[in-house]
C-alpha cells in the first residue's frame, strides 16, 4: 500500500468514525446526460441507447440517442451497457420509525388508542437512519412511512430517502390514513388455556361498527363549528374532501368486500388495499371500482397448507392480469432491514411469468399512481423529477442489481453506508495481511 | 333402580356389626336360557351362568343349578361381560393449576427429598386421593363399564393407579380390586408445579431417559442422599407401564424410550395411528384407543369455512377408521372413554367406528380381555369363565347394535338395573272409543320411554305420554282445541296386545277405554328390503403420506433419470458445463458426459435447463414437533431434534419446491449449550426416520449472546446474563465434563449422565458444535474455549460478525454459515453486513449461507447470489455457499453438495440459471426419488379444490341429518425461529 493510499484510508476511516451517516447532496447546480444505457421507463417500456438530460432536478430529455438527435447537456455519463431506471419505492414502511427491532428505546411506529388518524408518522422520521440509507445502494428511494398498530394507525407520509431532516425528506406530506380492518378470525389466549388456533371473529360486526361510528362521529364534528377542537375528528378531513386516501389493510375476501362497501357508504372514494393476500378472489370488485391494491410481501408464506407454494409469488401478477392496478409492499417481520429486497420481489413475480418490465411497474409507477405521487415520480419521463439510478445491470436481479450512481431530485446521493464503510475498512484490513 | 340389599356379601367378616345378626348369604343365582359371551369369542347359545359371592361359579348348557339358587329366566337375553376402561381419571380429581403467572420463569424443583423434576411424581398413588363417585360410575356403568383403572392425569411420571369395580354398595373394600395396579407417565407436566423444565417435547423425552438412568444408579446404591421419586419409580418397575403419548408421532417416539430401558409401555395413542400404521405396528406395543372423533365443521359460511385445512377435514372423515386399521393389523388395543367429554358419547362413536368396519369381536375383545391381559387379570376380569368376577352386562341383543338395549349392568355379582327387563314392548298402533267418537294412539319411540300421538279422524291431538312402572298415563286435548279441555287415560300394563283402564272425560266423569293394539305389519323388515342402511355407505378419502395437501398417495419410486443437454453445476473441477447429460441410477448419481445411453431411462429433456445438486440449508427450524429450544436449563445438551421430527411439516414441502433436498434441523438458541440436530434430507412423505442421515455426523447447536442472556425478554434469574457469564459456563460444564470423561473410561461405576455424555463427545472430537454468534469478542471467546480444552468448533452459524475476525476464524479451522443480509433487528446486529460471506470467503473461511427461517430457505438460491452483488463473488462460488460448503461444512459431501459420480443422486433441474431470481425448480430429487415436481404440483392444487368440496359436501349432509357440528377452526402451526420458545 502506498503512502497516498494509506493516507486516504486513513482518512476514510476518521470520516466514518466521525459521521455514522451519509452526508445529504446538494441541490442540483448544473445539468447532466446519461448516456448509452438502456432506460426502463416504468411505464412497461424500454429505450435502448438512451440519452437521458436532467436540469433543475428535472428530466427535460429521455429519448433514444440513435433515433433522435440530441444536443448533450452538462456532464456526460457514460452509462453505455448498462441500466437506468426510475427511483423504486417502498410504500407502507416504517423506515426511520425504528432503528433496531429489539430495542424498545428506538422504536416510534406504534402509538398506543384504537382511533389515531391524528397520529402523524412524518415527525417521528428519521433522516439519519442507517436502515434508510442501506436501502439506496439497491435502487429504493421514495417510501411512504406508515404508523402501525390500533384500528386507525394513523396518518402517512411520503419521503425521499437523502435528506438532512424529516422536513427536508417530505415528498407529500399526510398523504393517507391507515385503517387495520377487524380480523374475520382471532387466535385463541393460549396464555389463558385457550386452543391457539384461529376461530371466527365473534366481534367483527362490533368492531366494523365502531369504524363505522367514527366515521360518522368525524363527519358531523367537520360540519359544525368545531368550537371545542376534537384532533381524532378534524385529522379525518383529508379523507372526506378527496386529498387523503385511505389505506385499508386487509388481507381476507369477504373483509375486503365488506371495506370496499363501508367506503362506498362513507363517500370515500380514494381507497387502497394493502395486504390484499385474498384479493384474486374478488378482482372484479376492486376493478369496477378502480381500488388498487398494494400486495403483500411476495417473499411470505402461503397463509395455508393447502394454497399452492408459490402463490404469495404470483399473486400481483393474478391480479394484474385480471386489470387490478397493483404495487408491491413489504410490511412484516424485519420490514426494514428487508426494504432493500423490493426490486428482488418484483423480480420474483417475473419468475410466475409476468412481463420484467411490467414488474417493474409494480414498485415503480404503479406505487407512484397508488400513492399519488405519479405526476413527478415513478418513470423517466420528460417533465418529472430526476429520481433514478444507473445500474450496472438487470436491477430486479440481485446478480445485477450493481448501482453507480443514484439521484434524488437531481442530486447526487451517496451510495456509501455504514455498511459499506465496514465492507472496505475490513477489506482493507485483510488485504494489509497478505 | 333396584336396591341391593339381597346379597350380603358386603359386609366383612372381621368387622363388628351393631345393628343385627351377622347373617351370610351363601345362595347362588342362575341365569338361564341366555346366550353368554364367556369371552368374546367363545360363546354359549341357551346357556346358564351361576354366579355367587360376586363371582362367576360356572357357565355353559349344562350346569348343574344348586337347589339353593335364584333363577333368573332371561330367554331371548344376552350376556357379555362388562367394559373395562384402563385410562381413566374415575373418583381422582386433576389438581388446579398454579395461579399467578409470574414473570420470570422458575428452574429449580419445589420439592424436597424427591426428584430434582418437580414433573417426575411416581410416588403418587391415586388410592390416596380416590374418593368414589356415584354420579360418574352410574354414567360409567350405563355406558357398559364394570371396571375403570383410574390415575392421576398430572405430571410426567404420575405413579400408581387404581383399579375400582364401579359398584355403589360395600364401600372402597368391596370397589378397589387392586390399589397399584400399573403405573402411568405422560410427555405433560404437571399443573401442580411451575417449574421450567422440560419446555419441550424433546426434553420431556430426554427426562424421561435420565430418569430412568438415575434410577438404575440409585437402585445400585450409587446415590448417598435421599430420593423418594427414585424409590417410588423403582418399586413400580414391575407394574404395567402406561403412557399418554396423544399421536401417532409420539406413540413411535415413546416407544423408542421404552425400548432403551427394557420397558415396553402400553400406549395411549392419539386417533391417528392409521396414518403411519407400518411405524405402529413396528413398536410392537398395546394400544389403548380413545374414540373422540371429532364432529364435522359448520360449514355453512363459506367464508369461514375457506380457512379448514384438507389434512383437518381429512381427519373428521378417516379418525373413525383408526381403530379398524389397527385391527386389521394385528395390533392389540383397548378403548377408552378418556377425552370424550361423557361416557354417553361412548356408543355411539363406537358404533360409527364399526361402520368404518371395526370387527365386533374384536372391539368387544378391546372392551373386556385386551384390557383386561394389559392389566394382568385375564383371570379375573374381562370374560366371564369361572372364577373371573362376576361383571356382566344383560342385553336385549347383540351388543353393538344400534337397537340393542342395556337391561342391566352386574358389578361384582351386584345388579344395577338400566332398563327393566320386564318392561312390555308397548309401541304399535290402537284404535279406541270414547264416548262414541273414535281415536287413533300410535305409540313409538324408546321402549321404556315412547312417544304418543293421538288422532281423531284426520286431526292431532295434542298428547303426553308416561310409561313407568307398568303404568302408563296418556293425556290428549278434546278434538275441539279452543276450550282447551283433556281426556286423561290410565292403564296398568299387563299385555303388549292391548290397553285398558280409565279415562277421566274434561267434564270430570269417569269411564273406562279399552284400546286394541292393530296386527303388526313387518314394516321394519319390508323398509330392510327396500333400502338398505345408507349409513353403511361410509365414503373414506385415501390416506396419504403424509395425510394433507400435497401428500403421496402412494410413496414415489426411485427411478433411472437421464437428464439430456443440461447445463450442470458440478461443483466440482470441471465446473459449470454446457449441453451435457447426467444420469442417475439406483439412487446415485451413475454417469456425466455427453450422448450418454438412455436404454432403461426415463429420459427427461433438459434443453435451456439448469441441472445442480440440491440446496443445503445449514440452519433450519422447520420439521420439529413440540418446541424446538429445550430453555428450562442453560444447558440441554441431553436433548436431541432426532427426538422430534415432524416429517408432515409443509414447509418440507415447500422448500423441496424452492430446490432444498438437505438441511440440518437445530435447536433453537435459548441456551449457551442448545440440543443436539438432526441431518436430514427432505423426503416428503417418508417416516421421521427415513429422513435422518445414515451415519448421521453428530452435532450440537450452541448460542452465544442476546438470546442466551436472555437480554430481550422479562427474565433476569437464569445465569448467564453477561457475555463474562457465557464464558465460564462453558468453562463449567467442560471441566466437568472433562472429569466426568475420565471417570467413565476409568471402569469405575459412575452415574451414567446423558448431558454429559455429549460434551464428554465434544471434548473427544467425536461430535461437532455449529454455535450461534453475533459479535466478535464472544466468537473470538468461544474459539479461545475450545483450544484450552484441545478441540475445534465446526461452524459459526448466522456469524454476522465474522467478517471482523475471519483471519483468527481460518487460523481456528472452524466453517462459517452466515444470512447474506439480515440485520437492524436486535443491538447485536447492529454491524452486520451484507459483505459478510464474501469477506470470509476472501480470507478462506468455508462459508455458507443459510435461512433459519422457512420462508428464506425455499430461496437460499437467490440469498447465496446476493453474494455476487454484495462483494463480487463468482456465480460459481457462490452457488457453493448453499450446496457444497455447508455440504462440507455437515461432513456429508461425501455423500452430496456435488454432481459427481458416486455421489447421492440428490438434484434439482431448474428453469434458468440457479442463481437468478427467475430460475424455478422443475423437479427436486432425492437419491433418485422425484419429491417434487412442478407439474404434479399443479395437478395437485385441483385434487386439493376437488377433495376440500366434496368433503364440504359431506359435512353440510351430515349437519342436515340432525348431527352435530363443531365450528371452523384452524389448528396453530408456529413457524419456529432460534429465539422461539
Amino acid at each position: 500500500m502506498n503512502k497516498i493510499n494509506y493516507i486516504s484510508a486513513l482518512l476514510m476511516l476518521c470520516f466514518t468514525i466521525t459521521f455514522a451517516q451519509q452526508t445529504p447532496a446538494p441541490s442540483q447546480t448544473e445539468a447532466f446526460t446519461i448516456t448509452g444505457a438502456t432506460a426502463h421507463i416504468g411505464d412497461g417500456t424500454v429505450i435502448e441507447n438512451s440519452v437521458i438530460i436532467v436540469e433543475n432536478g428535472k428530466i427535460t430529455a429521455c429519448v433514444n440517442g440513435l433515433t433522435s438527435k440530441i444536443i448533450f447537456k452538462g456532464k456526460v455519463i457514460d452509462a453505455k451497457g448498462k441500466h437506468v431506471y426510475p427511483g423504486f419505492i417502498a410504500p407502507n414502511s416504517t423506515l426511520g420509525l425504528a432503528e433496531i427491532g429489539a430495542v424498545r428505546a428506538t422504536r416510534d411506529f406504534d402509538e398506543i388508542g384504537a382511533m389515531n388518524p391524528h397520529i402523524r408518522s412524518i415527525i417521528a422520521y428519521n433522516a439519519e437512519s442507517k436502515v434508510v440509507e442501506s436501502v439506496r445502494p439497491n435502487g429504493v428511494l421514495i417510501g411512504q412511512i406508515t404508523p402501525r398498530g390500533g384500528t386507525i394507525s394513523g396518518t402517512s407520509s411520503i419521503v425521499q430517502f437523502d435528506a438532512w431532516n424529516w422536513e427536508d425528506a417530505t415528498l407529500k406530506v399526510d398523504d393517507g390514513i391507515h385503517l387495520n380492518w377487524p380480523n374475520s378470525f382471532t387466535r385463541g389466549r393460549w396464555w389463558l388455556g385457550e386452543d391457539p388456533g384461529l376461530k371466527a371473529n365473534k366481534n367483527y360486526a362490533k368492531e366494523v361498527n365502531n369504524i363505522s361510528t367514527f366515521i360518522t362521529e368525524s363527519k358531523a364534528y367537520l360540519k359544525g363549528n368545531k368550537s371545542t377542537k376534537n384532533l381524532p375528528y378534524d385529522a379525518m378531513q383529508g379523507l372526506f374532501n378527496g386529498s387523503q386516501k385511505l389505506y385499508v389493510h386487509v388481507n381476507d375476501e369477504k373483509g375486503i368486500t365488506d371495506a370496499v362497501d363501508f367506503a362506498k357508504t362513507n363517500g370515500i372514494t380514494n381507497m387502497v388495499i394493502v395486504g390484499g393476500y385474498q384479493a384474486f378472489k374478488v378482482a372484479h370488485l376492486l376493478k369496477t371500482n378502480n381500488i388498487p391494491v398494494l400486495v403483500r410481501r411476495v417473499h411470505s408464506r402461503p397463509n395455508s397448507d393447502d394454497d399452492d407454494y408459490d402463490y404469495p409469488y404470483k399473486l400481483a401478477k393474478l391480479l394484474t392480469d385480471q386489470g387490478v392496478l397493483v404495487g408491491l409492499e413489504n410490511s412484516g417481520q424485519m420490514e426494514r432491514a428487508n426494504a432493500r429486497n423490493l426490486p428482488f420481489q418484483a423480480g420474483q413475480v417475473v419468475s410466475q411469468g409476468m412481463n420484467k418490465e411490467d414488474a417493474l411497474k409494480l414498485i415503480t409507477s404503479n406505487t407512484a399512481k397508488i400513492l399519488g405521487i405519479n405526476a413527478d415520480y415513478g418513470t423517466l419521463e420528460t417533465g418529472k423529477s430526476a429520481t433514478l439510478f444507473i445500474s450496472e445491470g438487470d436491477a430486479l436481479d440481485m446478480r445485477t442489481n450493481i448501482l453507480s450512481h443514484a439521484f434524488i431530485d437531481g442530486r447526487v446521493i451517496s451510495l456509501e453506508t455504514h455498511q459499506t464503510e465496514l465492507w472496505k475498512r475490513y477489506s482493507e484490513k485483510y488485504k494489509s495481511q497478505e | 333402580m333396584m336396591l341391593l340389599c339381597s346379597f350380603s356379601i358386603i359386609s366383612q367378616e372381621h368387622f363388628p356389626k351393631n345393628d343385627g345378626v351377622k347373617s351370610k348369604n351363601t345362595n347362588y343365582t342362575a341365569f338361564t336360557n341366555a346366550k353368554i359371551y364367556v369371552t368374546p369369542t367363545q360363546i354359549i347359545e341357551n346357556g346358564t351362568l351361576l354366579i355367587k359371592d360376586g363371582k362367576v361359579i360356572a357357565s355353559g348348557n349344562s350346569v348343574t343349578i344348586p337347589k339353593n339358587s335364584v333363577i333368573v329366566d332371561i330367554s331371548g337375553k344376552s350376556i357379555y361381560p362388562s367394559f373395562i376402561d384402563m385410562y381413566s381419571s374415575f373418583g381422582v380429581e386433576k389438581p388446579k393449576r398454579q395461579g399467578g403467572r409470574g414473570r420470570a420463569s422458575q428452574y429449580d424443583a419445589s420439592r424436597e427429598g424427591f426428584y430434582w423434576n418437580d414433573h417426575v411424581m411416581p410416588e403418587q398413588n391415586a388410592i390416596d386421593d380416590f374418593k368414589f363417585n356415584k354420579k360418574s360410575a352410574s354414567e360409567l356403568r350405563k355406558a357398559g363399564f364394570g371396571v375403570v383403572n383410574s390415575h392421576m392425569q398430572d405430571g410426567i411420571v404420575r405413579g400408581t393407579g387404581i383399579l375400582v369395580a364401579l359398584t355403589d354398595e360395600g364401600g372402597d373394600s368391596e370397589r378397589i380390586i387392586d390399589g397399584r395396579s400399573g403405573q402411568y407417565l405422560s410427555l405433560s407436566k404437571s399443573v401442580k408445579s411451575r417449574q421450567s423444565y422440560p419446555t419441550s417435547t424433546m426434553g420431556a423425552l430426554a427426562l424421561l431417559r435420565q430418569m430412568y438412568y438415575d434410577a438404575d444408579w440409585y437402585a445400585k446404591g450409587g446415590s448417598n442422599s435421599k430420593d423418594r421419586s427414585l424409590e417410588a419409580l423403582n418399586a413400580n418397575k414391575n407394574l404395567v407401564q402406561i403412557i399418554a403419548a396423544g399421536s401417532k408421532a409420539n406413540d413411535v417416539r415413546v416407544d423408542k424410550v421404552g425400548d432403551q430401558f427394557g420397558i415396553q409401555y402400553v400406549i395411549l395413542g392419539g386417533g391417528d395411528e392409521y396414518e403411519r400404521i407400518n411405524e405402529i405396528k413396528a413398536t410392537n406395543a398395546s394400544y389403548i384407543l380413545p374414540v373422540n372423533f371429532p364432529k364435522a365443521y359448520d360449514v355453512e359460511n363459506i367464508f369461514l369455512a375457506s380457512v379448514l385445512e384438507l389434512e383437518d377435514m381429512r381427519e373428521w372423515n378417516q379418525k373413525p377408521s383408526n381403530p379398524k386399521s389397527l385391527a386389521d393389523n394385528g395390533i392389540s388395543f383397548a378403548l377408552t372413554t378418556h377425552s370424550l367429554k361423557s361416557p354417553k358419547e361412548f356408543k355411539s362413536n363406537l358404533l360409527k367406528a364399526l361402520k368404518y368396519g371395526l370387527d365386533k369381536t374384536k372391539a368387544l375383545e378391546a372392551l373386556t380381555s385386551v384390557p383386561a391381559k394389559l392389566l394382568g387379570k385375564s383371570n379375573t376380569l374381562g370374560s366371564l369363565k369361572n372364577g373371573a368376577y362376576a361383571n356382566f352386562l344383560i342385553t336385549s341383543g347383540e351388543i353393538f347394535d344400534k337397537k340393542t338395549t342395556l337391561f342391566e349392568n352386574w358389578v361384582k355379582g351386584q345388579k344395577n338395573v338400566l332398563e327393566s327387563m320386564t318392561v312390555k314392548d308397548i309401541r304399535g298402533d290402537y284404535t279406541f272409543n270414547i264416548s262414541n267418537t273414535s281415536y287413533d294412539l300410535s305409540i313409538s319411540g324408546e321402549l321404556s320411554k315412547p312417544k304418543a300421538k293421538v288422532k281423531s279422524g284426520k286431526t292431532d291431538l295434542g298428547s303426553k305420554l308416561t310409561y313407568k312402572d307398568n303404568w302408563i298415563n296418556l293425556t290428549f286435548i278434546s278434538a275441539d282445541t279452543t276450550k282447551q279441555e283433556y281426556f286423561r287415560l290410565t292403564s296398568r300394563i299387563t299385555k303388549t296386545n292391548n290397553l285398558s283402564g280409565k279415562v277421566i272425560l274434561p267434564n270430570g266423569n269417569e269411564t273406562f277405554f279399552f284400546a286394541q293394539k292393530a296386527e303388526k305389519e313387518d314394516s321394519e323388515d319390508k323398509k330392510k328390503g327396500k333400502k338398505p342402511d345408507t349409513d353403511k355407505d361410509v365414503k373414506m378419502m385415501p390416506v396419504t403420506y403424509p395425510n394433507g395437501a400435497y401428500g403421496f398417495t402412494q410413496l414415489p419410486k426411485q427411478e433411472t433419470i437421464l437428464f439430456k443437454n443440461a447445463t450442470v453445476w458440478t461443483n466440482e473441477k470441471d465446473g459449470i458445463l454446457k449441453n451435457t447429460d447426467v444420469l442417475i441410477k439406483n439412487g446415485e448419481i451413475a454417469a456425466i458426459g455427453n450422448n450418454l445411453d438412455s436404454s432403461g431411462a426415463k429420459v427427461v429433456d433438459a434443453t435451456g435447463k439448469h441441472l445442480t445438486s440440491g440446496i443445503i440449508d445449514e440452519h433450519t427450524h422447520i420439521g420439529i414437533s413440540g418446541g424446538g429450544n429445550e430453555a428450562g436449563h442453560n444447558s440441554s445438551a441431553e436433548v436431541t431434534i432426532e427426538d422430534i421430527i415432524n416429517p408432515e411439516d409443509i414447509g418440507i414441502y415447500r422448500n423441496l419446491a424452492g430446490g432444498v433436498t438437505s438441511m440440518q434441523i437445530l435447536h433453537g438458541s435459548a441456551n449457551p449449550i442448545g440440543g443436539r440436530s438432526a441431518i436430514v434430507k427432505l423426503k416428503w412423505g417418508e417416516s421421521a426416520d427415513n429422513l435422518l442421515y445414515k451415519n448421521t455426523p453428530k452435532f450440537i447447536k450452541f448460542a452465544l449472546g442476546e438470546n442466551v442472556k436472555q437480554s430481550n425478554w422479562q427474565s433476569f434469574s437464569r445465569f448467564p446474563q453477561t457475555r463474562m457469564g457465557v464464558e465460564q459456563l462453558y468453562m463449567d460444564y467442560f471441566t466437568r465434563a472433562s472429569e466426568y470423561d475420565v471417570k467413565k473410561k476409568s471402569g469405575k461405576p459412575y452415574r451414567k449422565d446423558i448431558e454429559m455424555d455429549v460434551l464428554a463427545e465434544i471434548l473427544n472430537n467425536e461430535r461437532y458444535i455449529t454455535c450461534h454468534s453475533y459479535v466478535q469478542s464472544e466468537i473470538n471467546m468461544l474459539m479461545k474455549v475450545a483450544d484450552k480444552f484441545n478441540f475445534n468448533i465446526n461452524t459459526f452459524t448466522h456469524i454476522l460478525e465474522g467478517y471482523k475476525l475471519a483471519d483468527k476464524m481460518k487460523a481456528h479451522g472452524v466453517g462459517a454459515s452466515t444470512f447474506s443480509d439480515w440485520w437492524a433487528y436486535k443491538y447485536e446486529v447492529n454491524d452486520a453486513i451484507p459483505y459478510n460471506a464474501t469477506i470470509m470467503h476472501n480470507v478462506g473461511v468455508v462459508t455458507a449461507i443459510n435461512s433459519d427461517d422457512s420462508e428464506m430457505s425455499r430461496r437460499l438460491n437467490q440469498e447465496a447470489a446476493k453474494s455476487i452483488k454484495y462483494g463480487g463473488v463468482s456465480e460459481e462460488e457462490a452457488w457453493k455457499f448453499v450446496t457444497l460448503n455447508p455440504a462440507k461444512l455437515l461432513h456429508i459431501d461425501d455423500r452430496v453438495g456435488s454432481i459427481k459420480v458416486g455421489k447421492d443422486a440428490d438434484v434439482v433441474l431448474w428453469s434458468d440459471n440457479p442463481m437468478s431470481v427467475y430460475a424455478k425448480a422443475e423437479k427436486t430429487i432425492i437419491e433418485g426419488v422425484t419429491y417434487f415436481d412442478i407439474e404434479r404440483d399443479k395437478q395437485s392444487h385441483e385434487a386439493i379444490k376437488k377433495e376440500k368440496s366434496e368433503l364440504i359436501s359431506m359435512m353440510l349432509k351430515d349437519k342436515n341429518k340432525g348431527l352435530k357440528t363443531q365450528p371452523i377452526k384452524k389448528k396453530d402451526k408456529p413457524e419456529l425461529h432460534c429465539d422461539t420458545i
